[in-house]
């Protein structure tokens, strides 16, 4: 908590040392042509006369009554704002994440497994151009040849809205907006979990209880499923705990690109526009679920490895 | 050469504005009813109520939701709209509005004269931009009876500028909706309800706005749309393949990159166009900051107009959208442009020659001096512009070091603490000097007012010229008074706008009865079709 809270005010205090707030935003999309009497009107209306610790002021007030403020773009609560952006967000990250999870899981036992071999060089080669691609591009190229030539799938959006659909239309509809975003935001995360997978497998495989499992006389796919793969998955974890909140924050790039109603958007929108109190409650609202994300991965950890659970006796 | 090369490139940016209306071939076609129009919508706006904002973000979806008095037809005259007639008193103090009947809001309430009052004296007079400098002097709305609305205004004001600015600020809200309640925040402002052609249904924000037809529209059988729905799209390249894919029929307001125009220009599903924008024409300036003493001299400032070789960077960079720029009135306004104003050809010889004059010797490297430049945001073609600026200048001795900054950086750094040697944005013209040009050059300007006169220059003259054209109601005289006006300006260059440009539509050959007025973009859209 204590260090939420100074993440905020450091949030607050680097935002009023941009130039310009966002009265100079909203004169900025009109084209002008306000005078001085309704430039000072507007810093009234929203709350730009005080002295910035009595802004900092009344925002922690308001905060610890659980109230985020009022958008100063969007004319309404903050929460409403963000509540409204956070299906988008979270779907995209859940398929993003659980894309590049399994497939740089499966990759990677595969690499570790043929390691030096040519499915290792295929695949290392793969996780180093997606890792190095710039996701605006991916995405771009993804929409010229799906969108624009083959006509599979829609260009951009989260829903054909020209359409009306319901129920389970609606839900294929949306599926079928995701679907590039999803790789595109995953494709990059995907090189990171190969990468991490076959590190950590090749680790895992060197080490006494395998042979011992070997000796055993358990076969390939049980030494593999059960002693290795288990072992070799907490680094993956960690990581999940950690992208998580990455993702959360949302990719201004893949949302622009896609034309995605997510969170990076709204906050690339909230610094230009110096609504302050979106961002912070941005932050807010992100710095939560980081939490949230984080405990649940430490309970996986103890899944995993019934050590940690113990007292961490090892 | 130089001459005919630029005669070559007017004559090429002039036929690409007025290339031949495509529509003469469908003139026999019957209008479709139906159809679905897709509207790119580059920057979420904080209200959509064109009489709160006056600018093009809020009419390109408020406007097909509310109608103004009037508007301009075809041939960029005032035509009427919920104003069916209008005359001014000889002392031009008194304005009277004939208003249509029988035309109801989308609530089903009749609108009347209140509505027509209410809205001036609330809205235009008090909140909307320009409006408020526009209404300085309105005192009164008078409502005799329903239908007839009188404005009374305590100094003249030319029946000509009136109807000129109305089709933009000229936007009626309905009295009922705003009356006893905080305009600002009012609910109606980001769900706007009027008498237009297309009634609000839902705004989902950062994805998309809808809108239905409104099927008791008072021109008869119109609107033919069945909706329009308006996509958030803000990222230009994913707009241009939203274009490609259908999922966009229109990019309105030079709102893709200008690589994309001329890829979708060959493109023969596309039209790519500045017909039906002529209303919004705007010139790119070079913002001179008097505080700086080296930029008070007149002798550097002509300079630096001279080693611009303007014809050239439109050319390269901006392609046939673009031309020279003469002044601050640009060509398409034909009711004020004046001809043969001194001008600053490209000249790098006289421009080193000013300098040396000024007593700026080249120094070490053959640096004369530096300044800062601060470029606006928006628009491409600022981008480029401002570097074309700092590399052109490089060559006259001057070393300029560009500062970037986003829209609300910008604003408070160039107009409020003068902060700047430089600047560069643009200059929107809207049909009439007197509504948001000559603040540009008046003294006087509150500091802050942004797209004003911040240079700290003051010219008694150009003060004079631009209080009495204001007020003159001999349309004559007061052309004549804007060509004295620009002379000034084009002499004493407080600011230079050497580029000329008009907004670029990109549309999908499917429409039909698109572009058919000046201000096309930004209108109801009631005759527009689709065809299958």
């Amino acid at each position: 908590m204590p260090t939420l809270l100074i993440i905020l005010a450091a949030m607050f205090l680097l935002l009023q040392l941009a130039p310009g707030d966002t009265v100079d935003a909203l004169i900025a999309q009109m084209g002008g042509g306000g005078d001085a009497k309704l430039a000072e009107e507007l810093r009234r209306f929203y709350g730009l006369d005080l002295s910035i610790p009595a802004q900092l002021g009344n925002y922690v007030w308001r905060l610890i009554r659980f109230d985020l403020g009022f958008s100063a773009i969007y004319g309404k609560p903050v929460a409403t704002v963000i509540f409204e952006r956070l299906p988008a967000t979270l779907a995209l990250m859940t398929a993003a994440l659980s894309f590049a999870f399994s497939v740089g899981l499966v990759l990677g036992v595969i690499a570790a497994k043929r390691v030096n071999g040519w499915p290792d060089t295929v695949i290392s080669t793969l996780g180093l151009i997606f890792y190095a691609t710039p996701s605006f591009w991916f995405g771009l190229m993804a929409i010229v040849l799906f969108s624009v030539h083959l006509q599979w799938l829609p260009a951009g959006g989260f829903e054909d809205v020209a359409a009306g659909l319901t129920g389970f239309a609606r839900l294929r509809d949306i599926t079928a907006h995701l679907v590039l975003p999803t790789l595109t935001l995953g494709l990059i995360f995907l090189a990171i979990y190969l990468r991490i997978m076959r590190a950590s497998m090749l680790e895992v495989l060197t080490l006494d209880f395998v042979r011992t499992a070997r000796a055993k006389g358990l076969d390939e796919t049980r030494v593999m499923v059960r002693h290795v793969l288990r072992n070799a998955m907490l680094p993956m974890v960690t990581l999940i705990g950690l992208q998580a909140g990455t993702m959360l924050g949302g990719s201004v790039v893949v949302e622009s690109v896609f034309s995605l109603p997510g969170l990076g958007r709204l906050a690339y929108e909230a610094v230009v526009q110096r609504d302050l109190n979106t961002l912070l409650g941005i932050v807010f609202i992100s710095a939560l679920l980081v939490i949230a994300v984080n405990f649940l991965v430490d309970l996986l950890y103890a899944r995993l490895d019934p050590r940690i659970g113990n007292g961490g006796a090892s | 050469m130089e001459m005919n090369r630029r005669a070559l490139l007017l004559t090429s940016a002039a036929l690409a504005a007025n290339v031949v209306a495509p529509e003469a071939a469908f003139a026999q076609e019957q209008p479709r009813r139906g159809g679905i129009m897709t509207v790119h919508f580059a920057t979420e706006q904080r209200i959509l109520n064109p009489s709160l904002q006056a600018s093009t973000g809020v009419y390109i979806v408020g406007g097909k939701i509310q109608e103004p008095l009037v508007d301009l037809d075809a041939a960029g005259n005032p035509a009427p709209c919920l104003a069916e007639s209008w005359e001014a008193t000889p002392d031009g103090k008194t304005i009277t509005f004939k208003l249509r009947q029988g035309v109801t809001w989308h609530d089903g309430r009749p609108f009347t004269s209140a509505d027509v009052q209410f809205t001036a004296m609330e809205m235009w007079k008090k909140i909307l931009n320009y409006g408020t400098t526009l209404q300085l002097f309105l005192e009164a709305v008078d409502t005799p009876d329903a239908h007839t609305a009188i404005f009374r205004y305590s100094r003249p004001m030319p029946l000509n500028l009136l109807l000129r600015a109305l089709p933009d600020l000229g936007y009626v809200s309905a009295k009922h909706i705003y009356e006893g309640t905080d305009i600002r925040q009012n609910p109606a402002n980001t769900a706007p309800m009027g008498t237009g052609p297309f009634r609000f249904v839902q705004y989902e924000r950062g994805q998309f706005i809808i809108a239905d037809r409104n099927p008791n529209y008072w021109r008869n059988n119109m609107p033919y749309l069945d909706r329009v729905v308006w996509r958030v799209v803000s990222d230009r390249s994913a707009a241009a393949a939203q274009m490609e894919s259908g999922q966009l029929l229109f990019s309105p307001f030079s709102a893709l990159s200008i690589a994309d125009f001329t890829r979708l220009g060959r493109d023969p599903r596309f039209e790519v166009t500045t017909r039906g924008n002529e209303g919004n024409a705007r010139t790119n300036t070079l913002e001179f900051n008097f505080r700086n003493p080296i930029l008070a001299d007149i002798r550097v400032r002509r300079a630096i107009a001279h080693a611009l070789d303007i014809p050239f960077f439109i050319e390269n960079f901006l392609g046939p959208f673009a031309k020279v720029g003469t002044g601050p009135i640009p060509t398409t306004s034909p009711d004020f442009y004046p001809a043969n104003m001194p001008q600053y050809p490209f000249n790098r010889a006289q421009a080193n020659r000013m300098l040396d004059e000024a007593g700026h010797r080249r120094g070490a490297g053959g640096v004369r001096f530096n300044l800062r430049l601060n470029p606006a945001p928006w628009g491409e073609d600022i981008a480029l512009w401002s570097t074309f600026i700092q590399q052109s200048l490089n060559e006259v001795g001057i070393r300029v070091e560009i500062v970037r900054l986003d829209a609300a950086g910008f604003l408070r750094t160039v107009y409020n603490d003068w902060n700047f040697d430089l600047a560069t944005g643009w200059h929107q013209y809207r049909n009439d000097p007197a509504v948001s040009t000559s603040v540009w050059y008046r003294s006087g300007q509150p500091r802050g007012a942004p797209w004003t006169n911040q240079w700290g220059w003051t010219d008694a003259e150009t003060d004079q010229v631009i209080d009495a054209a204001a007020t003159e109601l001999d349309p004559t005289r007061r052309k004549a008074l804007y060509a004295d006006f620009v002379r000034r300006a084009n002499t004493e260059l407080p600011l230079w706008m050497p580029i000329e440009q008009i907004f670029v539509s990109v549309i999908n050959r499917r429409l039909r009865n698109h572009s058919n007025t000046p201000r096309w973009a930004s209108s109801s859209w009631h005759d527009l079709w689709l065809a299958s």
